[in-house]
């Protein structure tokens, strides 16, 4: 009954032989990539003997048939953002393609479809522009296809529901023309017309996610479903604490296991440990995962723990509080600040701790590899295709091209995903054992062993001269670097961190100054949803919401008199090192205080914010422009019988540009904040170097009887361009649920995990 | 190793693994049955729900020993088509995100209804607090179940 099929026939074996898109070397000769990978210009042939099905993949991301399917080529990684969806529907309405009938393939790790890493809330952002240009240059050749067939102008003609349609009524199917379109010259960029918005059918609307069925059913393939023949699992012991060594092991006791069938040593690389490099561990390789698992916890390995294993979190929180009390390395000046102090009437001095987070991915890492000589396939729910095939090939000691990476739905992200450890490892053990191999993460392996986002501490001062005017602001902060885990020397935050939620304080304040201080990353550090927004927008928004009360004023009121006239701003003259702006430069991407102040003021109107509550409930509020999003945010608060927080309300406001599929825009607000609470509400400790929490019990993450229950997502018709949505909702959830916390039970919050 | 006979969506099927086994890799390894997950190992996420004479049990922590001839029902068996009402309230109402812990959900919604056809939120909650979702679709499953319970 053990199934055989190959992940890379998926359902329909017919697959394989439709897909044809042009190989490497056409693009190389052709010589051009363009921005985000769409390449145009790439014609080729490939009817086959009379009957067969014909083809015509005029780019990487589009292929239609003579049976009249169009397949939809989805080149970035589905963990649930809807990505999967939303990119294939950008084109099919610019093609006028049937949606029902479509069908979307999902991309193999390949630099032929431009920027893979499915990471940053870029997606959209990046290929908004090329999907409408892919889609677009296939209708245009469509329709001229069309006319010529019909003797008329390609200008009577459009297309709608995968047909071609003149004025006066005659149709035809895009199949019937597939012959005749490879015939064609590609037409130049400048021929081809993108639609008026105002004609879209599908960008702008709720469009149902592909996988939804699939998903409903059980038959949609994640990581571990893959399952190959004569595949093994392996799952690993890594060392307990970041660059430990395994200086010998005995496995004789986990050989005994019935069903285990070896041991292979996975070589890490010490101090430091790397983004892209397995950990020291033992791999327990057995004919099926309970085995291996039982193998796992059977195994004695005497370690050498290395440089961290005296590391205690708590202590080191310590030393980050002693150190916010000094002068840090300045990032941001404006005006003086301690001038501003000096001469003040009164100054706020309030300090910010927030724990190390864990991703804990629904789906634990997992990889399959099957290494031949010469070649290694490998299946991973991974957010980086193109990054897990250089790892890969790197460790292997083989070119990318022996490499090939299949990518399956990812069980969650969150950022955990874009390490290609674990992938790594697969092909290792694989290797090691001439035979395919998965390589199971159990979830206290993912609680153990992840890219922790950095525990932190900030603390902002706030200067209030004798008009009750703010006039300094001073904001110290503090965490490991995420670029600590592959260079030690890397003390400070880095720009790129300090652009997330820090830096570009948008506030009018006559003085600012922000301040890092040197921290030591004891474990290896990485990005997780929204990254140092998270702990910034806490402190920032806490913060702003206290100074409100000391003025007397309304908070809303009050940051929306502190953005001043609606401009873009620049704040590179002020800031020491580069203003990142999520990648984007800023005449394209600017920073509009309009447009923060039109979120605020929704956000404001849709929770009756003036109106005031009824008692035994308490709102709050926050705003916090991350990844080119601008969001705010108003949570609601109550106690239940029991005294335990709940949150009965929250509504958010967001510009994100033109919306382009607004059910999942919604979906990732409705998650974002049940994401940001089981944030507020939990975090990692380590001791001698190890992780403390193990599993769901420990490290928790809320379930459906404390979730947030009403939660309205306001999306604002923005003709602005198009900017992401999957990390933006997190950073101001957390400041708005402290404030409302703050006004239920009069305690502010400064220390996360939230206590109630 | 023993021998094992299972009763898996209707159909009798006969295994020969280690009677501490948990169901889970029995469905997953052995048998090949994709659609239950693994999220956690240790009952406390039920992602590997499955129905076991129509209650909703944590597979990963069921030894296979244990199942004694009851009846297994899993996302594969709930109905032939996909189209059980609360797979197509689940369709309707867009729950997905990853996607990863819903044949989970499913499942324990499936048993919820099975023995209480019109809950209230709190027997949602209260039903379904076993199982997380990391991408937090809870409101839409909410939803969904309510949908359900209406076409049932
Ligand atoms: S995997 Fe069984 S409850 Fe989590
Ligand atoms: S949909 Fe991703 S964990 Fe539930």
């Amino acid at each position: 009954m053990k199934s055989n099929f190959p992940f890379s026939k998926n359902q329909d074996p017919k697959d394989e032989s439709k897909v044809f898109v042009p190989s490497r070397r056409d693009f190389l000769k052709l010589g051009s990539l363009v921005t985000g990978g769409f390449l145009l210009g790439v014609n080729f042939q490939c009817a086959g003997p009379k009957g067969e099905t014909i083809t015509f993949a005029p780019n990487v991301y589009i292929i239609l048939d003579s049976d009249n399917q169009v397949t939809l080529v989805a080149h970035r990684s589905e963990m649930g953002t809807g990505i999967r969806t939303s990119l294939p529907m950008i084109m099919a309405d610019e093609l006028g393609a049937d949606w029902s009938k479509i069908k979307i393939i999902q991309a193999e790790a390949d630099q032929k479809f431009g920027d893979q890493n499915t990471d940053g809330s870029y997606s959209v952002r990046m290929f908004y522009e090329p999907m409408r240009m892919a889609g677009a240059t296939v209708r245009h050749m469509l329709t001229q296809a069309a006319a010529k067939k019909w003797s008329i102008e390609a200008s009577e003609c459009h297309t709608e529901n995968g047909q071609v349609v003149s004025s006066s009524g005659k149709t035809i199917d895009f199949g019937d023309l597939v012959a005749d379109l490879q015939t064609m010259e590609m037409p130049k960029p400048e021929e081809v017309k993108l639609k008026e918005k105002s004609s879209y059918k599908l960008i702008g609307t709720d469009v149902a996610i592909y996988d939804a069925k699939d998903i409903a059913t059980g038959k949609a393939v994640f990581g571990a479903d893959v399952d190959l023949p004569g595949m093994k699992v392996a799952v690993v012991q890594r060392s307990p604490v970041v660059g430990g060594k395994a200086l010998s092991y005995d496995d004789s006791t986990a050989l005994q296991i019935p069903g285990v069938l070896q041991t292979v040593k996975i070589e890490g690389q010490g101090v430091p440990a790397g983004l892209d490099k397995p950990l020291e561990g033992v791999a327990v390789v057995a004919d099926n995962t309970w085995a291996a698992m039982q193998g796992q916890k059977a195994l004695k390995i005497k370690w050498d723990l290395g440089p961290n294993q005296s590391y205690q979190s708590l202590q080191q929180i310590q030393e980050m509080l002693q150190s916010v009390k000094s002068n840090g390395k300045v990032r941001r000046e404006r005006g003086n600040f301690s001038s501003a102090s000096g001469s003040a009437s009164k100054v706020l001095d309030r300090t910010y701790v927030v724990p190390f987070y864990a991703h804990a991915t629904m789906e634990p890492p997992v990889a399959i590899a099957d290494w031949k000589e010469g070649f290694c396939e490998v299946w991973a729910p991974t957010q980086h295709p193109q990054w897990a095939r250089t790892a890969v090939a790197t460790a292997l000691g083989m070119p990318e091209e022996q490499v090939k990476v299949n990518v399956t739905l990812l069980g969650g992200g969150f950022g955990r995903k874009s390490k290609p450890d674990y992938v790594v490892e697969a092909a290792l053990v694989s290797k090691a054992v001439q035979a395919p191999v998965r390589v199971q993460w159990t979830r206290e392996d993912d609680i153990h062993h992840d890219f922790y986002h950095a525990q932190s501490v900030q603390r902002i001062r706030v200067a209030l001269d004798g008009q009750q005017n703010v006039s300094g602001w001073n904001h110290h902060t503090v965490f490991p670097s995420i670029g600590a885990t592959s260079n030690p020397d890397e003390l400070h935050p880095s720009d790129g961190e300090l652009g997330l939620g820090c830096i570009d304080f948008p506030f009018e304040v006559p003085n600012i100054r922000i301040e890092t201080h040197e921290s030591k990353a004891h474990t290896r550090i990485g990005w997780l949803r929204s990254v140092s927004n998270i702990h910034h927008s806490f402190a920032i928004n806490c913060m702003l919401d206290e100074v409100a009360e000391a003025k007397g004023m309304d908070p809303v009121d009050m940051l929306i008199g502190m953005l001043g006239e609606d401009r873009d701003l620049d704040f590179q003259s002020e800031i020491k090192g580069d203003f990142g702006n999520y990648g984007e430069p800023l005449d394209k991407f600017p920073w509009n205080t309009g447009r923060l102040k039109s979120v605020i003021q929704r956000v404001a109107q849709e929770s009756n914010w003036k109106a005031g509550i009824a008692s035994g409930k308490a709102m709050g509020f926050a705003v916090q422009k991350s990844f080119l999003t601008y969001v705010a945010c108003v949570v609601e608060v109550a106690k239940d019988g029991n005294g335990a927080l709940q949150v009965p309300v929250v509504h958010y406001a967001v510009d994100c540009g033109v919306p382009v599929n607004t059910d999942r825009i919604r979906s990732q607000f409705e998650g974002g904040a049940q994401f940001a609470l089981s944030l507020a509400l939990t975090g990692i400790n380590f001791e001698n170097g190890q992780v403390k929490e193990n599993n769901f019990d420990g490290y928790s993450v809320i379930r459906m009887p404390q979730s947030p229950k009403n939660i309205h997502v306001h999306i604002l018709d923005s003709q602005e361009k198009p900017t992401g949505v999957g990390e933006p909702p997190v950073p101001p959830f957390i400041p708005a649920l402290c404030n409302a916390v703050y006004k239920l039970t009069g305690n502010r919050i400064y220390e996360l995990p939230l206590k109630v | 190793m023993e021998d094992f006979s299972l009763s898996i969506n209707g159909k009798s099927i006969q295994v020969n693994v280690p009677s501490d086994m948990p169901l889970l890799w029995v469905l997953r390894d052995v048998l090949a049955m994709k659609g239950t997950k693994y999220g956690c190992g240790q009952g406390l996420c039920g992602s590997c729900t499955v129905l076991l004479d129509g209650n909703p049990i944590r597979t990963c922590a069921f030894p296979v020993g244990e199942v004694k001839g009851a009846k297994i029902v899993t996302i594969e068996g709930i109905s032939e088509a996909g189209d059980h009402p609360v797979q197509k309230a689940w369709v309707e109402h867009v729950v997905p995100q990853c996607g990863y812990c819903q044949s989970g959900q499913i499942m324990s919604a499936v048993a919820l209804l099975d023995r209480n056809p019109n809950p209230s939120d709190q027997d949602i909650e209260s039903a379904m607090s076993g199982n997380i979702c990391r991408c937090g679709t809870y409101n839409r499953i909410k939803e969904a179940i309510q949908t359900a319970s209406k076409n049932l």
